[in-house]
């Protein structure tokens, strides 16, 4: 039925934009399933292929609500020479990097990295060989691209040991965690990662997605896969809520992080719920010396994607202005299906120095990277 | 509005679509079960390239839990945000009075009156003794 | 301050069970056995510990017994202060815990007994809800089936955090038997404890839970849109009690974002999420979760796009707001009478309707 007459059509005509942009969001994968085997000790090559991963939920293949595209990727992004979406560096710079201008790709890996495993030690394993992967197949080939640090979040000590590894290492401008973890991302098991990170002076980004066990609602589990899409939104809210009233900004003030593929619309109402609420509990939380929005405010930026798309953009701009045009890093979520085009993503009326900060500057700051 | 011959019948069987490039438009033409339809190669949310997402059905309910699936292969999804237009129209059915897709009339002329013109081949050569798909652009 | 108008609706009143014993006369022998001879405990849901400063607002406090379990002082603090017209009972005991459904449906009927004989019947002003046994189904429709034909109920009540999201189809003939009786689905902030009060586990403070009650409406009007409750049940209300509502232009858009590309999954949501809010679904005012800048306020209301969402509560006694501060700066006179007596009359039928005698058998 979908028989096209031409191998692979030409990359799409993206309309260029001249300005030099960021991309805080983009989507390395392994072209084959084995892609990580030089990166791993023989136990683990054995071991992978006797039990294979073993996560927080039940599908063996793939994701438990199946996405809206092949990979939950752009279908007009897989490589010519073959493999999944994202897997061909040459492919993403052809198709994206050139086209769109982007002088600065932050890397995050996701799939079987390490994040999300039960068994902690192929967990660590796992982690330490993306990392390695991210340098010798991404950031080592394209100086444009920076890595993440992908550690196994759910054993926080081993966790804090591949970041101190790591640290001064040019290739990476962050530590990657994921919002769905066993217990919310402000509970102590997970200090350890702030305090390493805090130490080598990177900030976390903590991406959608992920599994630690939870159903997706406070009711169990739902039924469709918008109702995953849409519940990220929910799960960070909850995520950065954890981490402000447990006083892990308090506790590590130098600390700061990145809410990444989770939107940011819900920011203010989610602040003045914690300011509201806190005004009256704060006896419950004495470790807390500030109102919760302080923390938000100065410990907190957000990428872009999916960006909030409201019917009148003014509502859009009164949003980000309750924000701040400063905190906001603009991504794509290359290749990802619901990618945000970056000459189409900003509606008219915008300031040059507010695109300025949008698009480039605030996340070269953030990011450490000039 | 000009008449185009973008293909050779023999060229676009059924289940099969053809890109090209019209007046500098990106056009992808189609063949579904013997009917043929073009439509422009952008989609007009993001400006993907629409024509590259798969043939589908519409899916239709008025009772949720039974689903009606009709026109079968006629509702081409955008390989990026997935929206789903009608290949007839391009009407979307997300939000149908905001976006539409572009579409363009395509059938089959016998050889012998498009070689008697006023129509534009520009890359193809064209015979009396073959049918062809033109496009009206 | 923005002043109340007098002869509103307050949509979410807490009445206090003083005691599980206090419902032993609404309960048949064997139940009333169960709870003494097993010395059954309190069911004091920690959503609302009895001393937490949100439970109960200091000068509401009583000198003794548990916050708004004295009707004199509701009529006192709330029903006269506001010059209320009619005040909505959602009692909030802890009866959605317990984990056989023969034994929550037991207290479920002497919940609602009680709330007729000791509130209803006591004040004429007074209007109640359907607390139902959510783990069965066919007895949560034989509960509403039981107490609709007392005319003083007008709404089905139900928690934000329970076994199954609410959409879930499962559930539906609670809903159909709501929808032919006039009753809306009250889903008020709460939990069963059956999950994770959040949906990435389990916190550490009673803050943290309370705030997760916004995440978790935001999950239940998904579920309730995507599944197509409303496609099934086109004139059924649910109104989101004590849920907050800055939250809901910015969800929203996310949903509708999301739903523009996987349309082909819920096919029978043949409009826009912002629309289908607009005809089936309201929120109480308390807590108003923004700042004290009115015109924060006022471009909220107009991110939301409609003046009919939002029904006036006092959330009595739950410790919302000061003094006679029940409405938020920046109300224009237009919009305090719509929250306060058009939106809630428009949305529970049953307040026009006589509520006379039929009293519940």
């Amino acid at each position: 039925m979908n028989v096209q007459l031409r191998d692979r059509p030409e990359a799409a005509s993206t309309t260029a934009i001249k300005t030099a942009i960021a991309d805080c969001d983009i989507h390395p994968a392994r072209a084959t399933k084995d892609e990580l085997y030089p990166y791993l000790a023989k136990r683990w090559h054995t071991h992978l292929e006797t039990y294979a991963v073993h996560a927080y939920q039940g599908m063996m293949e793939g994701p438990p609500y199946p996405k809206a595209q092949p990979n939950a990727s752009r279908r007009d992004a897989y490589p010519p020479e073959g493999g999944p979406q994202g897997s061909s560096l040459s492919f993403m710079q052809k198709q994206h990097l050139d086209p769109n201008n982007v002088v600065l790709g932050v890397l995050n890996p996701l799939g079987a990295t390490g994040q999300g495993q039960r068994n902690h030690d192929l967990g660590a394993a796992l982690a330490t060989a993306i990392n390695d992967w991210q340098i010798e197949k991404w950031t080592s080939k394209d100086k444009r691209l920076k890595g993440s640090i992908v550690v196994a979040n759910e054993d926080g000590v081993t966790a804090a040991a591949e970041i101190r590894k790591r640290a001064g290492d040019k290739n990476f401008v962050q530590v990657l965690l994921l919002s769905r973890n066993v217990e919310p991302l402000g509970q102590r098991r997970y200090w350890p990662i702030y305090e390493a990170a805090q130490e080598t002076g990177l900030p976390i980004g903590v991406h959608a997605f992920g599994f630690g066990g939870n159903p997706i609602t406070a009711s169990g589990w739902p039924s469709y896969y918008i109702e995953e899409m849409v519940g990220h939104s929910q799960c960070q809210q909850t995520a950065l809520a954890s981490l402000v009233l447990e006083g892990v900004f308090e506790r590590f003030p130098k600390l700061t992080m990145v809410m990444v593929e989770a939107g940011f619309g819900w920011a203010p109402s989610l602040a003045w719920r914690l300011d509201k609420v806190f005004d009256k509990l704060h006896s419950e939380v004495p470790h807390l010396k500030r109102k919760p929005s302080e923390y938000i405010k100065d410990h907190i930026w957000w990428t872009t994607q999916p960006m909030e798309d409201p019917e009148r953009r003014e509502h859009l701009f009164q949003m980000i202005e309750w924000i701040g045009w400063d905190k906001l890093l603009f991504a794509t979520d290359y290749p990802h299906w619901d990618y945000d085009e970056p000459s189409r993503v900003l509606p008219a009326g915008v300031s040059d120095s507010n695109k300025q900060a949008f698009y480039l500057d605030n996340a070269r700051k953030v990011y450490g990277v000039i | 509005m000009a008449r185009h011959v973008v293909a050779a019948v023999d060229e676009l069987p059924p289940g099969t679509r053809k890109f090209l490039e019209i007046d500098g438009r990106p056009i992808a033409v189609f063949n579904v079960k013997g009917e043929y339809f073009g439509l422009l190669n952008r989609c007009p949310h993001q400006g993907a390239a629409l024509c590259e997402g798969p043939l589908i059905g519409l899916a239709m309910s008025s009772d949720p839990g039974e689903i009606e699936y009709t026109k079968l292969g006629e509702i081409i999804r955008c390989p990026w945000h997935g929206w789903e237009f009608d290949i007839r129209t391009g009407q979307s059915y997300c939000d149908p009075k905001r976006f539409r897709a572009r579409a363009y009339a395509a059938h089959v002329e016998p050889g012998a009156s498009v070689v008697k013109g006023p129509y534009i081949a520009e890359t193809l050569k064209v015979s009396v003794e073959s049918d062809y798909v033109v496009v009206d652009l | 301050m923005t002043s109340p108008v007098a002869g509103g609706v307050d949509c979410d009143l807490h009445p206090a069970v003083p005691h599980l014993t206090s419902l032993l006369p609404y309960m048949n022998d064997y139940w009333r056995d169960q709870v003494t001879t097993r010395g059954m405990t309190d069911l004091v849901s920690q959503s609302y510990p009895a001393n937490s400063p949100i439970s109960a607002r200091p000068d509401w406090r009583p000198a003794q017994g548990k916050p708004g379990s004295s009707l004199a002082d509701m009529q006192q603090e709330a029903l006269d202060r506001f010059d209320v017209a009619y005040g909505i009972c959602n009692p909030l005991y802890g009866v959605q815990m317990v984990f056989s459904e023969d034994m929550q449906d037991a207290f479920c009927r002497a919940l609602n007994d009680w709330l007729v004989k000791e509130w209803l019947e006591k004040d004429t002003r007074l209007r109640g809800s359907i607390v139902i046994p959510t783990q069965s189904v066919e007895k949560s429709v034989a509960e509403i089936e039981r107490c609709a034909g007392d005319k003083r109920f007008v709404q089905v009540l139900m928690l934000v955090m329970g076994d199954v999201p609410l959409g879930k189809r499962a559930l539906w003939p609670i809903y159909a038997a709501a929808e032919k009786h006039g009753l809306p689905i009250g889903i008020h902030a709460g939990s069963a404890y059956h999950n994770p009060p959040t949906s990435v586990g389990w916190g550490s403070y009673h803050i943290e839970d309370y705030v997760a009650q916004a995440q978790a409406f935001q999950t239940q009007l998904t579920s309730l849109i995507v599944e197509g409750v409303f496609a099934k049940h086109p004139n059924l209300k649910m109104v989101m009690l004590e849920s907050g509502f800055t939250w809901l232009p910015a969800f929203l858009w996310r949903l509708h974002k999301f739903w523009r590309g996987v349309r082909m999954e819920t096919p029978w949501v043949d409009r826009a999420p912002l629309e289908i809010v607009r005809s089936n679904i309201r929120f109480s005012l308390q807590p108003v979760d923004a700042p004290p800048e009115p015109e924060v306020l006022n471009r909220l209301f107009d991110h939301m796009q409609s003046d009919e969402l939002i029904l006036f509560s006092t959330d009595y006694p739950h410790w919302q707001f000061d003094g006679d501060e029940v409405l938020p700066e920046g109300l224009s006179p237009d919009l305090v009478r719509k929250i306060m007596i058009d939106n809630p009359m428009a949305t529970y039928s049953r307040l026009s309707q006589p509520a006379t005698k039929e009293m519940t058998r």
